[in-house]
């Protein structure tokens, strides 16, 4: 036993293949023959994940040593790296035909979400600036909120609920994409992009596109990458001060 | 051979990266602004030129294929990895928030989609 758990330790990233694929391999079969297609594998596959990751900590199931590998598969690295890939798949002329949309898109979705987010925050009874604009930015992404927390020096509390509001937010966008996906017709690399500028989750826009249409995914990601940088430029600033003239 | 394919990849990967810390440093908010998406059109745009001057080969190509295809896996682990526990208890605000934020964008969605593509069909 001693043996194997040190052979799992020395050898992570190729233990968390092994256990990607039985997952993949288990949610596809159940997707195929019991609910005969009505979710897709790949929604299965990322839900499940989810539930596992309850039964982790901080960083999900890799909080378990024996793990650990699966931050290294499922880290910002290999996953960046994988999503540049998926661009070989998307046309340059269909980004240049959404680029108004996607642009717009970018921009309606840091300030409708911050102001939403901060709407929610002073009804439910948080009535400084500073408190408001962190679950605001937090609204946003779970980058945004701390960094417009810390900038603006909001309290650890705020803090921890602005990152909470932005990974449900990850988590919901990653369950309800291929759900809704029909009805918001998401079924085109236009569409894609403004979806991905509107969600910013860099992480739930991916899977949820992955799960939706994988040939979908590098439209939405492209535009969801410049999300979270965007609304760490405006949220600790403009925004801020916005919010500090109204409350 | 498919290791050109993994190295024009990791060129442009790079390359993205790089070009969106400068951007971060410069705009004074620390880290990545846009980096994947800069990296997203270098290779493209590789892509397209290398394929008009017929220089990459099959082999090559499906050495970045391999990474594409890795995605959803690769998604699976992150999922896996996620700080669940502290989405569920963040509280009310932080379910509230994210419920009514999320709803509203899914339903701009097709509204925002429209505007684009009536530029596309009329210009």
């Amino acid at each position: 036993m001693e043996t194997l758990e040190q052979l799992i330790d020395k050898n992570g990233l190729v233990f968390a293949f092994l256990l990607v694929g039985g997952l993949m391999a288990v949610s596809y079969w159940f997707s195929k023959y019991i609910l005969r297609g009505k979710l897709p594998g790949a929604a299965i596959a990322i839900t499940a994940a989810l539930v596992l990751a309850y039964f982790g900590g901080k960083k999900g199931v890799a909080d378990f040593p024996i793990l650990a590998g699966m931050a290294l598969l499922g880290g910002s690295m290999l996953r960046d790296f994988a999503i540049v890939a998926t661009a070989m798949g998307a046309s340059f002329s269909e980004i240049k035909k959404a680029g108004l949309a996607g642009v717009l898109s970018l921009l309606i979705g840091v300030v409708l979400s911050f102001i939403l987010g901060g709407l929610i925050a002073f009804i439910m009874g948080y009535n400084d600036a500073r408190s408001i604009t962190t679950i605001g930015a937090g609204a946003c992404t779970y980058i945004v909120g701390p960094v417009t927390g810390s900038a603006i020096g909001a309290s650890s509390e705020v803090i921890a609920i602005s990152i909470a509001t932005g990974v449900v937010k990850t988590v919901l966008v990653t369950i309800a994409t291929p759900l809704v996906a029909k009805k918001i017709y998401l079924n085109n690399p236009n569409s894609a992009m403004v979806f991905g500028g509107l969600m910013g989750t860099t992480s739930g826009v991916a899977a949820g596109l992955a799960a939706t249409d994988p040939k979908l995914v590098p439209y939405g990601a492209l535009t969801a990458t410049f999300y979270t940088g965007l609304g760490a430029l405006l949220c600790p600033s403009i925004l801020y001060f916005l919010v500090q003239a109204l409350v | 051979m498919k290791i050109y394919g993994v190295a024009i990849l990791a060129g442009c990967y790079l390359l993205g990266q790089l070009i969106g810390s400068l951007l971060g440093v410069w705009l004074g908010i620390g880290g990545n602004v846009g980096g994947v998406g800069f990296a997203m059109v270098f290779l493209i745009l590789a892509n397209d030129q290398l394929r008009k001057r017929e220089l990459l080969e099959t082999k090559s190509e499906q050495g970045i294929l391999f990474w594409s295809a890795m995605y959803i896996p690769i998604v699976v682990a992150m999922s896996a990895t996620q700080n669940v526990k502290a989405a569920v208890s963040g509280g009310w605000v932080a379910i509230f928030a994210a419920v009514a934020v999320t709803l509203i964008c899914f339903i701009l969605v097709p509204v925002l989609s429209r505007i684009g593509q009536k530029r596309s069909i009329d210009p």
